[in-house]
């Protein structure tokens, strides 16, 4: 595993939105291969690092190297290039609602390559099975349960054989069997098609489950990356807190609350 | 006091540059839009022409019964009045000569343009914020799909086919309205009404409510656009941009149809 080749490198990656410091010299490395769980509180810049990840904002300073190319210097061609590696699975599925599911899934095909209709046809529909949502290409994602829209955006993300993918919030709003299913299928593209996986979440089952490694982000610090059993057993408070669900109540500045509540 | 006219120039200053920022945007999405139509084959995203002929139909083509009702009726409503007016010096038989020159110069594209920003301005607003709520906008760019290419130049490029073409079809309809008129009013047959609209006017005139048309069309397109990619806020927001496309559209079509009246007939 660590003789893999390194296909995320983020360094000292510093970010604002306006005047607020998101996340703070933030360092992390990927392999390749890997399953990396990018965990967290709500607020905890999780979600920002993703957006970082894929290039959609520019950071403050630092540098983002995928697959060795640094986002942060990449010319327009480069960044189309890499950005054919990547497959990505948002939130809500951010699948294009005037278009059919298998047209959604198609749709990188179409704009990237020149084959045939039905070729391409045929190429949505494999990987519409393997999210096991064979049958259903000429629905609408509005007429798709959140776990199958999910899917969908799954079977769209991986149709151009990505080496990376990325994952946010996989398993929110799902019911717990359809989340586990969904925690298989990463395993099984992972095993399949050799491509390195992060995912963003804050459910802990899902997290324990799939991970190799975890990253555990609070308040725009990284506070452990390492496997599994590192994370168990690292007796950081903060980490504690969100691996047994206790609220954290923080330690009150009486001048800093008063400041706060008059508002100077 | 001075605290007061602090904020007031405060909330002026900010104001004027938050309308500058927009009017950069504007610019910036012309630039970028122009790039793609140019450059598009060579970075292998080509603008299709489908998709164009796509908007093209929701554009112009579904637009074409209101644009004709409403140029109809304004076409009537200005020979009435035309008449009206011209019957205090006994020359309303002169109605066809403001009726043909008012159409063409003014009321064929400002109608359209209104129509247009109605229909255009609010769908694209209300469909790209949509889109940017949720995420579909990020993920056609990390698909390597840019979405100034896929969504923008279409519709731009339709409405500037489109919003002229509607045009000369409201001028059209506007002086159906007005023969219609001048027949039942003033006995003036439709051969005569014919000959002398065609007598009074010249390629001129109806060029000029066309170039006015293509501005309008651009107002718009921009308009729609640049409130739709800033949304932010989830539906209300999307509502808010919306209503904002709708208002600023007219707004600015108004102004822009004045500053060129004014550049042209002086």
């Amino acid at each position: 595993m660590t003789t893999a080749e390194k296909v995320i490198e983020v360094e000292n990656l510093v970010t604002h939105y306006g005047p607020r410091l998101i996340l703070d010299d933030v360092s992390l490395n990927v392999r390749e291969g890997e399953i990396r769980i990018i965990m967290g509180g709500s607020g905890s810049g999780k979600s920002t690092l993703l957006r970082y990840l894929l290039g959609l904002n520019r950071p403050t300073s630092g540098s983002i190297r995928l697959l060795g190319t640094d986002l942060t210097k990449a010319k327009p061609h480069e960044f189309d290039e890499i950005r054919k590696h990547l497959g990505v699975s948002f939130q809500g599925g951010a699948l294009f609602t005037s278009m059919t599911v298998q047209e959604n899934v198609m749709l990188p095909l179409r704009e990237h390559t020149k084959l045939d209709e039905s070729t391409m046809a045929i190429m949505a529909r494999m990987k519409l099975e393997v999210v096991n949502l064979g049958g259903f290409e000429t629905l609408t994602p509005a007429q798709l349960s959140g776990g199958m829209i999910k899917r969908a955006a799954l079977a769209r993300a991986i149709i151009m054989d990505p080496k990376l993918l990325f994952f946010d919030e996989p398993s929110a709003g799902l019911d717990p069997v359809v989340a586990a299913e969904l925690d298989d299928l990463i395993l099984n593209l992972r095993d399949a098609m050799r491509m390195s996986i992060v995912v963003v979440t804050h459910e802990l089952d899902s997290a324990f489950k799939i991970a190799d490694t975890i990253t555990v982000l609070d308040q725009g610090k990284i506070l452990i990356t390492g496997t599994v059993e590192e994370v168990r057993d690292c007796d950081h408070p903060r980490v504690q807190d969100l691996l047994n669900r206790q609220s954290s109540v923080e330690a009150l500045d009486a001048d800093e609350y008063l400041r706060r509540l008059t508002g100077d | 006091m001075i605290r007061w006219f602090a904020q007031f120039l405060d909330r002026v200053g900010r104001g004027v540059v938050a309308l500058i920022a927009e009017w950069g945007y504007y610019g910036a999405l012309i630039a970028e839009s122009g790039y793609w139509v140019f450059m598009g084959r060579t970075r292998r995203q080509p603008v299709r022409l489908s998709a164009i002929f796509g908007q093209m139909m929701v554009v112009g083509v579904a637009a074409i019964p209101i644009v004709f009702i409403l140029a109809f009726a304004v076409g009537v409503m200005l020979t009435i009045q035309g008449i009206h007016t011209l019957r205090t010096f006994g020359a309303e038989s002169q109605v066809v000569i403001g009726v043909a020159l008012a159409v063409t110069r003014e009321f064929g594209p400002l109608i359209t343009g209104v129509v247009v920003a109605g229909r255009t301005g609010s769908a694209l607003a209300a469909r790209i914020g949509t889109m940017v709520v949720s995420q579909e906008v990020d993920a056609l760019s990390v698909m390597s799909i840019s979405p100034v290419r896929y969504l923008v130049v279409p519709v731009i490029a339709a409405m500037l086919l489109m919003v002229p073409s509607l045009t000369f079809m409201a001028d059209v309809a506007a002086l159906i309205g007005a023969g219609l008129l001048t027949g039942l009013e003033l006995g003036l047959s439709p051969e005569a009404f014919l000959d002398r609209t065609l007598q009074v006017l010249t390629v001129d005139d109806v060029m000029q409510g066309m170039a006015k048309s293509v501005v309008f069309a651009v107002i718009v397109a921009l308009v729609g656009v640049s409130n739709g990619f800033s949304v932010t806020g989830g539906a209300e927001g999307v509502g808010r941009a919306t209503t904002r496309s709708v208002v600023h559209s007219i707004t600015y079509i108004v102004l822009a149809d004045m500053v060129f009246t004014w550049f042209l007939n002086l």
